[in-house]
């Protein structure tokens, strides 16, 4: 745990709400990352995940700065980016690059495979010979399974998995340390969907690539990564291991969240209890204030839970909870209302 | 129980739709029955025509769109070829569709009340007082908390889930028969979609309606259907019963969708295996099995002709020469098991 290659302290997002047209008032913000630490180790996945609105992208990019955070730290390799500019933060840049969601609108439908795959070599300032950069861009386009002569064609000349891949081979380009992947298959048919994970995976193992993993399929996202961090409404709840976080869930959020995972087998989808959560997610212009999970959570006390905003604070082996009665829960001292749940 | 006459029969249905391409054959010989109070899986990735099959039923496809062979009856009465007026009293009152966006089937500038009312005035020549009151009612069973003062409300006024749920309300408005679900839950978020298939699941049960959900999460399937149809490039390609299906799926294809997606309950680490290649361009009618250009278990004979259904086990079919062997351990799921 001494060096890592990211860390983020205290991380606040905040996104001013404009109201009037000449004035500009500022009447409020959307917390959309309110308190967030994390610490990413070099050459290990980190799993994001959350539902829509919880703030999980917005970490990812404030991680490589296409924000500035209202508040908190972002150390990068040492290296304090929180506040630095847009030139000094080039260098720094190359070593962090993104994946995108969206396969259509991530790459310019007018740029060749070859442009666009040789854009940040070119931005960086990398750029060799034009025979460099063309022998460049064949190797990447061959590093993530697609033909050499990928590079003269053109975004629509390609399927979704396939846009995926040059995605990637666009941001191994400059050789990164870390990638932020941002729901990289939740575009993707499910048949494409493995073959994206498996080639990121691959990657990371011949490139030693460090990844922030976001994602909002839970199976998906246990798959690939090593450590994973569960968000809610701008906040972490639960941090843990992937296979401890799966075995023994410690937030309420994070096991009624994996309760709620369809598992395609009749048999255990009969057999498993399910835990439902009432009404939806509050917004984050106006959270609920101590515990911001206490206006849904199935497990929620008279005391404390409406009272003061419990800290993520460590339990036994690297297991980080954000919760007051987590170990009451976890040994049954706390059980559900019989209303809630089948059978 | 005694074999009950279908409510819904599909007799080798086929559809296409002329573009500027040229001519896209989405459905290509599809037949299935449901019973009354039956749950219906059709599983299937983008562009296999599992949309495209229940729009031709309700007679909805859009223009470019045509049937071009093969037909349906709804309770022995035929459904397609029939005339607007005629289709108008069985859709929505006998046969009911949800669909996948909430936002985009509701109708921005009506309150809520107000669609879910105009159905029950059409069908039912309701005057307005008793139509809102049926609305409120519709609404509170759906689970929309306070739903007498929600009724004036426009749909950006909802949450996602709130939208599928007034969808659903406007779908039950007339008790149909039939419930067409099509990705109902797919835009939502997993803890959003526990309480919609849930919800679906009761109001089926309490009604004995039959529901055919389309989907193309097998999880979203295994929890809610009696039977399952698999669906590739416009064919059912395996159908059968969700326990044998899951427990001993035989075509390759739906071995290699349930082998390419990460299970929560699997043991950890175990490689994906992704089905190779692509989805086939459909600009074409089949003349061989569709799946065998990806097939692992491709054998000569998979290329010359389309496979017909072949029985595997009683209630259990697949379209395939050379399916994988029964006895083939499924890798995912055992560590819990």
């Amino acid at each position: 745990m001494s060096d890592p290659l990211v860390s983020a302290e205290g991380l606040k997002v905040w996104f001013p709400i404009k109201s009037g047209i000449v004035l500009d008032r500022h009447v409020g913000d959307v917390k959309a990352v309110d308190d967030v630490s994390l610490l990413i180790e070099r050459g290990e996945t980190l799993g994001l995940v959350g539902e829509s609105g919880c703030g999980k992208s917005t970490v990812g990019r404030t991680i490589v700065r296409l924000y500035r955070p209202t508040a908190g730290r972002i150390v990068f390799d040492g290296e304090d980016i929180t506040t630095l500019g847009e030139t000094e933060l080039r260098g720094t840049r190359r070593q962090m690059q993104m994946v995108f969601q969206d396969p259509f609108a991530s790459l310019n439908p007018r740029h060749s495979i070859g442009r666009i795959v040789s854009e940040p070599i070119r931005v960086h300032g990398l750029s060799g010979s034009r025979r460099e950069t063309h022998q460049l861009v064949r190797d990447l386009l061959g590093r993530v399974g697609l033909p050499a002569d990928a590079a003269s064609r053109y975004p629509h000349e390609f399927s979704g998995g396939q846009r995926q891949r040059i995605g990637l081979a666009r941001a191994l380009s400059v050789n990164p340390a870390f990638i932020v992947c941002d729901e990289p298959v939740s575009a993707l048919d499910v048949s494409i969907q493995a073959q994206i994970i498996n080639l990121l995976e691959q990657l990371q193992d011949e490139l030693a690539l460090t990844y922030l993993f976001i994602a909002h399929d839970l199976a998906v996202v246990r798959h690939i990564s090593d450590r994973i961090a569960v968000m809610y409404l701008g906040g972490i709840v639960e941090v843990s291991p992937a296979e401890a976080l799966y075995r023994q869930p410690l937030h309420p959020y994070t096991i009624s969240l994996l309760s709620a995972v369809p598992i395609p087998d009749p048999e255990v989808e009969r057999r498993r209890s399910r835990i439902f959560l009432t009404g939806d997610v509050p917004s984050p212009a106006s959270p609920p204030a101590a515990c911001r999970f206490h206006t849904r959570c199935p497990y929620v006390q008279p005391t404390r839970c409406r009272e003061e905003r419990p800290a993520l604070r460590a339990l036994e082996n690297g297991h980080e909870v954000a919760c007051h009665w987590a170990e009451e829960i976890h040994s049954g001292a706390i059980t559900l209302p019989s209303s809630n749940g089948r059978r | 129980m005694a074999v009950t006459e279908p409510l819904l029969a599909v007799d080798d249905l086929w559809v296409e739709f002329w573009t500027r391409r040229g001519t896209i054959h989405a459905v290509n010989g599809i037949s299935f029955t449901l019973a009354p109070g039956e749950t219906l899986g059709i599983v299937g990735e983008s562009g296999c025509g599992k949309s495209v099959t229940s729009l031709a039923l309700l007679g909805i496809l859009p223009r470019a769109g045509r049937v071009v062979r093969g037909g349906a009856t709804f309770q022995g009465r035929k459904l397609i070829g029939l005339s607007d007026a005629e289709l108008r009293r069985v859709r929505g009152k006998e046969i009911a569709m949800i669909f996948q966006d909430p936002m985009t089937s509701l109708n921005p500038v009506l309150t809520i009340g107000r669609q879910i009312r105009e159905t029950l005035e059409a069908h039912f020549g309701m005057e307005r007082h008793a139509a809102n009151a049926r609305a409120a009612e519709l609404l509170d069973q759906v689970g929309i908390p306070g739903a007498r003062s929600r009724l004036g409300d426009y749909p950006h006024q909802f949450s996602g889930g709130m939208r599928q749920r007034a969808m659903i309300a406007m779908a039950l408005a007339c008790e149909p028969k039939v419930l067409i679900a099509d990705e109902p839950t797919t835009a939502l978020d997993v803890t959003i979609q526990a309480q919609i298939l849930e919800l679906l699941r009761q109001l089926v049960a309490e009604r004995d309606t039959a529901l055919i959900l389309i989907t193309h999460d097998l999880g979203v399937v295994a929890g809610m259907c009696e039977r399952v149809n698999v669906m590739y490039a416009g064919m059912f390609v395996e159908t059968g019963s969700a326990a044998a299906l899951f427990a001993r799926p035989r075509h390759p294809y739906t071995v290699g969708l349930l082998q390419s997606v990460p299970r929560l309950d699997s043991e950890r680490g175990r490689k994906l295996q992704p089905i190779t290649g692509a989805p086939r361009d459909m600009l074409s009618a089949p003349s061989a099995c569709p799946f065998a250009p990806r097939c692992r278990y491709a054998i000569d004979g998979c290329t010359h002709e389309v496979p017909a259904l072949r029985t595997m086990e009683p209630d259990h079919d697949a379209r395939c020469i050379n399916p994988v062997p029964a006895a083939t351990p499924q890798p995912a799921g055992e560590a819990t098991r």
